[in-house]
């Protein structure tokens, strides 16, 4: 079974309707480290060799933020800056993290529709996580499309539910070792099939 | 000559005035320029004070009383009891040794053995009010050869009770208290056999202990309540005269009575109200004991006999000062710490005043003698603070600690000097940090050990006290960019940092202070970089409680932040508020009052809502609203 390691960074968690809900489904789930970043690190200072061998322990690695500004929060942005080191991330010698798999988790305010040449943001989400695909590309590791939770201020609870329960059947996949070959033509991890069989 | 008393009041303030100036300009101790000033208005040099002298320096020692009950208030009592050892050990010692050297000495001289061995007590005694008095002008309260000159005084407090009770058993003709020449008041101990005298001793003991706490904080309760300042003074002095009273009336030591007192409300809320309402009194009543002493100095005896007198001084100096030096290497002082406690205890101290004009009323002295003996109590009185700055100035420079070591050039050319004044709990931490970043402040450092032990460790460290400005200059004052002040003691704080700030105002000062009161004087004085200790400590603490309980650490760290800088911006608004005297009359209500104000501020501030970043909560709302309405 494959190891899953969430790096969740959400500078006001307490305020997070939306991360409160899907987190609360996923953190205890057997083989998941829930590893709270803002909490762990409230001043920033990472320690880096901990979180070499949080990484080396784990098969897939989940960056779980909120979509600020069109990118992840500060801390996050820190712990790849800190943390993804030359020769140990990338680089000649750097193969701690080679054929790992990485993806983004994100919660944003916006719509999905808002996202595209036509709407207000005119860039697909896709598009803006370009950062985190190549800095997975450079570290040898496979990059999914993300899971994204979108228009968080319009959903309802039941609807907040759902996406949990989505994320959780995700998690439950990865575990499995299901590979990027299933996910081909899909925009978002939500949209595959084998999580809307219903 | 003149009988008006405020003739006399003038001879003595002025004399004070002028003379004490003059010595502190010479950087010597005030307590010299009291003798001298005493010595220059005495009958023999400007025959302002009489034949008064002596009335004088009865009713002034009682600055002494006042002195041990503000030193009492400093020791709470479990750190008393934690003494204990050096009390007796220390103390009998050094008063053991010096009766039997002294005892010798005068059996040598060829003096009866009664006569011997009443001035071998008068002898081993020192003088309370000029040590203490130093030790307390230079700050070295906290050093061991403090606390080991403290120990060894209030040994000599207790054993003189012992000592005016052995006395009359000396007496030659008809014995007992009756041969009085002018009748010293008979005391209650006298009347009473052994055994009840050591009960009495025990109960008006236990009696200021109960009464401290069931009786004097109540009534100084009461007395706080009606806020009228002048009945504070008023009760402070009542307490002392008080105690004072009992212990004449039970015939121990008055002194050591008002020390009891002061560490039994050493734990009380009005410890510090207390502290300040009779430090004046303590001050200007020492200044008049010190005078009184010097005036007191019979040139006429001296003329008599010089040669007697200078050689029998001498030898009681070095004889008091070898007993000194072996007590302190017995208890394992260092060098320096036993130079300055065998000076600095060297003389005979104010209760010879007592013993031996009691000696004599119960004629075992003889007018000759008596003579002697008060002129050479009064002469080693005014010189070994002398002998104890040469010692500061000549001796201890070379020997053991020395005020500056030479260091490599290229160490001392470092382009940006940074002076770091005091290395206690708080300054190390600060010296240790920035000597993590390879930045060698220069330290001045009070205690001896610990400058010994920074210099080993390779530190530059300067050993003295930092308001002297020719301290600070020779550890390169002028060049320094920033001084640290990490010294915990707020008068000295404020002292270091206004001479600096008025001689040398380029260097930038950064000063610890112990809480808000400290802030407002300092930025009263104009300095910027205040340092509250109990500031950001309490707050990780207060962070730490509100984690556990769920809290978020990133959001705590950032209310934290935005605590400490509305605190700032509080105490430097309240700091330029005109004081409203009413309420500012005591300390202990004005920390209330301040409480208070803090506490209306906090709460018209409100729990930490106006934060609203990353607050998607927000936004939701109002993006529901305008959906609502189209």
């Amino acid at each position: 079974m494959k190891k899953i390691l969430v790096l969740f960074s959400h500078p006001k968690f307490e305020s997070s309707r939306a991360n409160a809900v899907l987190v609360d489904h996923i953190k205890d789930i057997e083989g998941v480290t829930f590893h709270d970043l803002y909490e762990r690190y409230p001043d920033f200072h990472i320690d880096v060799p901990a979180e070499k061998a949080l990484l080396d322990q784990h098969d897939v690695i989940i960056w779980h933020h909120p979509l600020y500004w069109y990118s992840c929060p500060p801390l996050m942005k820190q712990w790849m800056d800190m943390v993804l080191e030359f020769n140990w991330a990338y680089g000649p010698k750097g193969k701690a993290l080679q054929s790992k798999i990485c993806f983004n988790t994100i919660t944003a305010g916006g719509s999905r529709d808002l996202y595209c040449s036509a709407g207000t943001n005119t860039f697909s989400v896709n598009e803006f996580l370009r950062p985190f695909e190549q800095t997975a590309k450079l570290c040898g590791m496979t990059f999914y499309p993300p899971f994204a939770v979108m228009g968080t201020h319009q959903l309802t609870n039941d609807e907040l539910i759902q996406h949990a329960h989505q994320y959780s059947s995700l998690i439950d996949l990865l575990q499995q070792g299901v590979t990027v070959g299933d996910f081909k033509g899909c925009a978002f991890l939500n949209d595959i099939p084998q999580l809307n069989t219903n | 000559m003149t009988g008006s008393i405020l003739f006399q009041a003038i001879v003595f303030l002025a004399g004070a005035i002028i003379c004490v100036s003059i010595a502190k300009r010479l950087g010597l101790s005030s307590v010299l320029g009291y003798l001298l000033a005493g010595v220059l208005i005495g009958p023999y040099v400007l025959g302002y004070i009489g034949e008064d002298g002596q009335d004088i320096l009865h009713f002034a020692e009682f600055g002494v009383v006042v002195m041990l009950f503000l030193i009492g208030l400093e020791i709470e009592p479990k750190n008393f009891w934690k003494m204990r050892k050096t009390i007796l050990g220390m103390g009998g010692i050094q008063v053991a040794g010096t009766m039997l050297l002294s005892y010798a000495l005068f059996l040598f001289m060829g003096f009866e053995w009664k006569v011997s061995l009443v001035i071998s007590m008068a002898v081993a005694l020192s003088s309370t009010a000029i040590a203490l008095q130093t030790i307390k002008e230079k700050g070295l309260m906290d050093t061991t050869f403090g606390s080991s000159s403290f120990s060894i005084l209030l040994f000599q407090d207790i054993i003189v009770i012992f000592m005016l009770g052995a006395i009359p058993l000396l007496s030659n003709a008809e014995g007992g208290t009756t041969g009085g020449n002018h009748g010293e008041h008979a005391n209650l101990l006298d009347t009473l056999p052994l055994g009840f005298q050591t009960l009495a001793i025990i109960l008006s003991v236990v009696l200021i202990i109960v009464a401290g706490n069931y009786l004097i904080v109540p009534m100084l309760r009461k007395v706080a309540n009606t806020g009228v300042r002048e009945l504070l003074i008023a009760a402070a002095l009542l307490i002392v005269f008080g105690i004072s009273y009992l212990m004449e009336y039970v015939g121990l030591s008055p002194a050591l009575g008002a020390f009891l007192g002061g560490v039994v409300l050493a734990n009380s809320e009005f410890k510090h109200e207390l502290e300040s309402t009779l430090e004046p009194f303590k001050n200007l009543l020492l200044g008049l004991f010190f005078m009184a002493v010097g005036a007191s100095i019979n040139f006429v005896v001296i003329a008599k006999s010089p040669l007697t007198i200078g050689g029998v001084l001498l030898a009681i100096i070095l004889l008091k000062a070898l007993v000194l030096f072996i007590t302190g290497h017995i208890f394992k002082l260092k060098l320096d710490q036993k130079l300055l406690l065998t000076f600095s205890l060297a003389q005979i101290g104010e209760f010879a005043f007592v013993l031996l004009s009691f000696a004599f009323n119960l004629n075992i002295l003889n007018n000759d003698q008596m003579d002697m003996m008060l002129v050479i109590t009064a002469l080693t009185m005014t010189f070994t603070p002398i002998i104890g700055m040469l010692n500061e100035r000549l001796i201890l420079p070379r020997l053991g600690t020395k005020e500056s070591i030479q260091r490599p050039m290229d160490h001392i050319a470092k382009s940006q000097k940074i002076i770091l004044v005091g290395f206690g709990h708080f300054g190390s931490t600060v010296g240790r940090f920035l000597r993590s970043h390879g930045v060698e402040a220069t330290i001045l450092e009070q205690d001896s050990n610990r400058v010994d032990f920074l210099r080993k460790m390779g530190f530059e460290v300067y050993y003295g006290d930092a308001t002297r400005i020719d301290l600070l200059e020779s550890a390169g004052i002028a060049e320094a960019k920033i001084l640290i002040c990490a010294i915990d003691n707020p008068d000295v704080t404020r002292e270091v940092a206004k001479l600096v700030k008025t001689k040398y105002p380029h260097v930038e000062l950064m000063i610890r202070a112990q809480n808000r009161f400290d802030a407002y004087g300092l930025l009263n004085m104009g300095i910027e970089n205040i340092y509250r200790e109990s500031l950001e400590t309490s707050l990780t603490l207060a962070k730490d409680v509100l984690s556990k309980m769920g809290f978020r650490k990133y959001t705590l760290n950032r209310q934290v932040k935005n605590f400490i800088k509305y605190d700032e911006e509080t105490l430097r608004r309240l700091a330029k508020e005109p004081k409203d005297e009413k309420n500012y009359i005591f300390k202990a209500r004005q920390e209330l009052e301040q409480q208070e104000k803090y506490l209306n501020e906090d709460f018209k501030r409100g729990i930490v809502e106006y934060d609203k970043h990353w607050d998607s909560e927000a936004i939701r709302k109002t993006l529901l609203k305008t959906e609502d309405n189209m």
